[in-house]
């Protein structure tokens, strides 16, 4: 593992540090929050999030965004579902194949629309997003799959463990983070993804295929959204097509803003993401100890957003006057 | 835009200048001329489709689904002009409606009511000018916290619940000024005035100005930041009168008030010609383009589409406006 | 072993041959030949704008020229771009490197070396030992594994070195290297140059500095208005004879009008200071008076202009307008002040590309046009007819994007924005850059009857016999502080030149 820098442990401890202090801050109140139980409940919070922000993670670090992962996720869970309700004879973890196939597929028009016609990727995506939701509404007919045509096994993934009482379901999150973070760190090409978004005029100077590179990660995006859509039926048992994925994408960008991804690109780590995703999920299950409604988490993911943008232009500020008060002349 | 009355100074030599485009061109190739096509072709189909298309007062009642998106989508087609973007208007829309139902559930009257929710609207676009221009981040983003946050806070007020109004607040869309319902009366109006502002006063063409190069203007004297910090403000405050129209035509209020509004106001700009990028657009476009919208989402209803395909229709319509709009102004560069 | 250049004759590593150059319809290179040996640090020396720039980006695939051809070790070969060029072995060191700054100088060093599938396992070890290993060559001590957007220029620099290095590059084409670096850093560059020349690659070395030229390399070129005048060993040089031949041109008779009564002082600053770019500025232009500014690229002048004009103002100063003190944050205060600024970048910071000229001249009086908000287009349209005749600009119709014009038009355009704001302090910043030498003469004559008409005018220019010929004094910036205030009688171009170039060659050649 190499070192990148001391200013990128320094964001992770930050997160770290603020994960305990609020844990230690809520278990104060409700003692209840710091038991194993509770840390069971956060990490199922996570693991959907947690592999949608790695593919996020991929987009913003290399300058876009990806606002249509959620419909994304929606629409490979509502494919994979009708399979496994119309072919039950179908193996169930081919179902994988199909939601993460689904998912390229999906990522790939993304990615194809914004380098082809050099659109921005906030507007394609928008429009994907919707366009995705709705074709998920018309193949199931508005219909929600229900539990009873999910195979067991999937649903088993998030209820059975191999060890320490933790589920499946976990491990494939952490095993995806930790693929993500082999690509990111050791391959030339996830390199070359950080570089595209730090100096994107100098990416193609440097013999970087801008085009090839920009596709690929939004295929990535989508294929992990739709693994998550496969997860959430593991999850939840069922998928319906107005919920399934809905309003994901700014949970996902939440934590990969919190977790220290610059939004213009060029700076980010899984570690700091998966503990973004951590510490959304402290707080998503510290409110209905605290009290507070569930309506909030949508409030809080929006207040997170805007503080983690806030901190992320004062450490450039100060990074850029520290640059600019080193140039004075010797 | 009318060519030159009187004779340049100096014949031009062909190193000089460029030939200018002809007449014709100038008027006919434009993305306005696109979305007035399109909008006679939708109304040409839809009327095979259904014969109240024919109908002007179908077709008014009909509108009055979409004028509250139409009217803040002008607003925002300014904003997109000058460099800008705000996705959070209707989730702005929504937590004004909010507030306005939850403070007249709580006992105010409802006038007060009333200015609790604009004036909330406004302080929303005013979170959003500090963001932006104050601290320089980027609007895309911003505006992404801020939709979440503020629906977000809608759902803390409102819960599940619908906040019902009082019965002679319902009904705005069924209220007539000379035969026209009043939101669309409201549109059209905004239209006539906004236009005229961008295209006569000397704030709409420093906008133009503005969208065009942000330096150059600064360096021209031109107050950017104070004006694009107005337009955000006006963006609040005109999600804020759209939430509560909205709110009368409901008759109740929820967190989910204008849900995916944000899609359609988008898309009524790029469909009306409006240039991602800053510095092009224009009122007529957006407003020729909001009532192709409204013909097209309905005649989808009438012929029974079903909602998910509609929404299908959507995002592929904005994309490929975007295409094409970005299409036809790279063309005219040279 | 110690070698110089003419121990090495034979095949040139690079011949070039009738390289020209136009951009748009402006010729910046006329049929330039040149051989570059092996082994030999070989200068290129000339005026801002004499093409020195753009050959080296031709030879380094930046731009392709549009006639003539270049011959690399005995075949012809087409410099398509930069990656081209680095395959071919030639590296391009540009004044602010480029990089990924967020990455480390580790990965800066590799990223774009061939080979590998993208899926490759990227071997940071063996990365970080070579990084190393090339710092330790050239003798630098970077940390390869900090970011770049950590280190100094100087640093950066060694970085694209050692990338040059890495790749084995044989030419290396420095532009203006050391102007950024302390004179200890300076030394640890020539020693590496000079060990890359031993080993038999070539140096082009782009600099303004005559005494580090002498140090460093073997022979020099110059350039001059787009043609190279000569080449020859450094020895056969005096310094003055480079100066001549640099700026050496018949003096246009451009004689300012004389018998325009200077008055009192319209803009006074004093003790102007911005941390980093310019240090205790103080200037005064009278009525009537073109005070010239003169200096290097980067020596602060466009800076200074900008802060006196509110675009970004200055930490600590202060500025008066006809003695009367006055605080300027904001452009349009200083307009209000009567202060206009043609900036020197018209394309990013004076026109609006897609509107209109009409639109584009009215921009700065909105007063003017629409006196109660809403716009009189006959108003307009009277002012820019106005514009448009006194100044001679060609266009086809007012209503055509500025866009369209020629840079001459262009640049007119905006000065006649700015002139109808009536100024009484007018700042120039380059105004003829980039503009035919007809058009230029124009201009000259419109700066000489707007200073007859009572304005105080700024002109900040890089081009000698354009100060010489406007001004009534001529003020030289060097490294952020003014090092010269000459008058009219005594401004010559070696005057000028010997103070806008850096104090280390000054003192040099004191």
């Amino acid at each position: 593992m190499n070192a990148l820098g001391s200013v990128f442990l320094r964001r992770e401890a930050g997160i770290a540090v603020m994960i305990v202090l609020f844990c230690l801050a809520v278990g104060m109140i409700r003692p209840r929050f710091l038991t194993l139980d509770e840390l069971r409940i956060i990490l199922l919070l996570t693991p959907l999030i947690l592999i949608g922000a790695m593919g996020q993670m991929l987009v913003i670090l290399s300058r876009h965004v990806d606002l249509s992962i959620g419909s994304t996720q929606g629409f490979a869970a509502m494919a994979t579902a009708m399979m496994f309700k119309f072919h039950p004879e179908i193996p169930w973890y081919l179902g994988f194949g199909v939601a993460i196939g689904v998912g390229i597929g999906l990522g790939f028009v993304n990615g194809a629309l914004i380098t082809l016609f050099r659109l921005p990727a906030i507007i394609v995506t928008l429009g994907t997003l919707n366009l995705y939701r709705g074709l998920t509404f018309i193949i199931s007919d508005a219909k929600q799959i229900d539990r009873q045509f999910v195979p067991a096994a999937l649903k088993g993934m998030s209820t059975t463990s191999p060890i320490f009482d933790i589920p499946w379901i976990i491990f494939m999150a952490l095993g995806t983070a930790l693929m993500t973070h082999w690509f990111a760190n050791h391959s030339r090409i996830g390199r070359q993804v950080f570089a595209l978004g730090s100096n994107p005029a100098a990416a193609p100077l440097r013999g970087i295929r801008v085009n090839a590179v920009t596709l690929m990660v939004f295929m990535i995006s989508g294929a992990l959204a739709g693994l998550s859509g496969i997860m959430y039926a593991s999850r939840w048992g069922f998928v319906n097509p107005s919920n399934t994925g809905f309003g994901f994408e700014f949970q996902v960008i939440a934590a990969v803003v919190i977790g220290g991804v610059s939004i213009n690109g060029g700076v980010g780590s899984v570690l700091g993401v998966t503990l973004g995703v951590l510490l959304l999920g402290c707080v998503s299950a510290a409110l209905p100890l605290l009290g507070i409604p569930g309506a909030a988490q949508n409030a809080i993911y929006g207040a997170v957003i805007l503080i983690a943008l806030l901190i992320d232009r004062s450490v450039r500020q100060r990074g850029i006057a520290a640059l600019a008060l080193r140039r004075v002349a010797a | 835009m009318s060519m030159s009355g009187g004779a340049p100074s100096d014949t031009v030599s062909a190193l000089d200048a460029a030939a200018p485009r002809p007449r014709w061109q100038v008027i006919l190739i434009r993305p306005e001329t696109m979305t007035f096509v399109l909008l006679v072709l939708a109304i040409v189909v839809s009327s095979l489709l259904s014969p109240y298309f024919l109908d002007l007062t179908y077709i008014l009642a009909s509108f009055t689904l979409y004028a509250e998106f139409s009217l803040v989508a002008l607003v925002l087609t300014m904003v997109i002009i000058a460099g800008e973007i705000d996705l959070s208007a209707a989730s702005n829309m929504a937590l004004s409606a909010c507030l306005c139902a939850w403070t007249f559930r709580a006992g105010l009257p409802l006038p007060l009511a009333l200015l609790v929710g604009v004036g909330a609207g406004i302080l929303m676009g005013a979170l959003n000018g500090l963001l932006v221009i104050g601290l320089q981040l980027p609007s895309i983003i911003v505006t992404i916290g801020t939709l979440t946050l503020y629906r977000g806070l809608a759902q803390i007020i409102a819960g599940d619940q619908s906040i019902r109004l009082p019965d002679y607040f319902i009904g705005i869309n069924t209220w007539l000024v000379a035969g026209i319902p009043v939101p669309v009366l409201l549109f059209v109006v905004l239209s006539a005035v906004l236009g005229f502002l961008l295209s006569e006063t000397i704030w709409g063409r420093q906008i133009y100005q503005i969208g065009t190069s942000v330096i150059a203007a600064q360096h021209s004297g031109i107050r950017a930041k104070r004006i694009k910090f107005a337009l955000l403000v006006a963006m609040g405050f005109a999600s804020s009168i759209a939430g509560l129209i909205t709110a009368s035509r409901l008759g109740s209020v929820r967190y989910d008030l204008g849900l995916g509004g944000e899609l359609q106001m988008v898309l009524m700009a790029m469909l009306g010609g409006t240039y991602i990028f800053g510095g092009r657009g224009s009122i007529l476009g957006t407003f020729l383009a909001a009532w192709l919208l409204a013909v097209i989402s309905t005649g989808m209803t009438t012929a029974n589409l079903l909602p998910a395909t509609q929404l299908c229709v959507l995002g592929v319509l904005l994309i490929v406006s975007i295409i094409a709009t970005n299409l036809i102004y790279s063309r005219t560069q040279r | 072993m110690v070698e110089t250049a003419s121990a090495m004759p034979d095949v040139p590593l690079m011949a070039a041959r009738g390289i020209t150059k136009s951009f748009a319809s402006i010729e910046v290179l006329r049929d330039v030949d040149l051989d570059l040996r092996r082994g030999e640090i070989h200068a290129l020396l000339g005026e801002n704008g004499a093409g020195k720039s753009t050959f080296a980006k031709i030879l380094a695939g930046v731009h392709r020229p549009t006639r003539g051809t270049l011959t690399l070790n005995g075949a012809q070969v087409e410099v398509l771009n930069p990656i081209v060029a680095q395959r071919l072995g030639i590296t391009l060191i540009h004044q602010e490197p480029i990089c990924f700054p967020d990455l480390t100088v580790a990965e800066n060093l590799v990223l774009g070396q061939k080979g590998g599938s993208p899926l490759a396992r990227v071997p940071w070890a063996e990365m970080t030992r070579n990084a190393r290993q090339l710092m330790d060559l050239l003798g630098v001590k970077i940390d390869v594994s900090k970011t770049m957007r950590g280190l100094s220029i100087a640093d950066q620099q060694m970085v694209e070195i050692a990338r040059a290095l890495a790749s084995d590059s044989r030419l290396i084409i420095m532009d203006e290297p050391t102007a950024p670096l302390t004179p200890k850093e300076v030394e640890t560059l020539f020693a590496i140059a000079r060990r890359l020349r031993d080993e038999g690659r070539t140096i082009v070395f782009i600099s303004h500095r005559l005494e580090e030229v002498r140090i460093l390399c073997n022979r020099v070129t110059i350039f001059r208005d787009g043609n190279k005048v000569a080449t020859e060993d450094i020895q056969s040089f005096t310094d003055a004879d480079i100066i001549r031949q640099m700026i050496g041109r018949p003096l246009r008779e451009y004689m300012k009008k004389h018998g325009t009564t200077i008055g009192e002082v319209a803009l006074k600053v004093e003790g102007l200071t911005l941390p980093g770019v310019f240090f205790d500025i103080s200037l005064e232009v009278r009525k009537g008076e073109i005070v010239g500014l003169g200096g290097l690229v980067g020596a602060g002048r466009t800076d200074v202009a900008r802060a006196i004009f509110g675009v970004s103002p200055a930490a600590s100063g202060k500025i008066s307008i006809n003695g009367k003190p006055v605080q300027i944050s904001d452009p349009s205060q200083a307009i209000a002040l009567g202060l206009a600024f043609v900036p020197e970048d018209r394309a990013a910071a004076g026109i609006f590309r897609t509107l209109p000229v009409e639109e584009n001249i009215t921009a700065a009086v909105p007063g003017k046009i629409a006196p109660s908000g809403v716009i009189r287009r006959s108003l307009e349209r009277v002012l820019a007819e106005d514009s448009v005749r006194k100044l001679r600009i060609r266009l086809a119709s007012f209503r055509q994007p500025i866009g369209e014009l020629s840079g001459g038009n262009q640049q007119k355009t905006i000065l006649a924005r700015w002139l109808l704001t009536e100024p009484r302090v007018l700042i120039l910043d380059e105004p003829t850059r980039g503009i035919d030498i007809g058009v230029k003469a124009e201009f000259y004559d419109m700066i000489g009857e707007l200073a007859a008409s009572g304005r105080a005018i700024l002109l900040i220019s890089s081009e000698l016999p354009e100060l010489l010929a406007l001004c009534d004094r001529v003020l030289v910036m060097s490294e952020g502080r003014i090092t010269a205030n000459i008058p009219r009688e005594r401004a010559t171009q070696e005057s000028i030149m010997n103070a806008a170039v850096p104090r280390s060659t000054r003192e040099a050649a004191a």
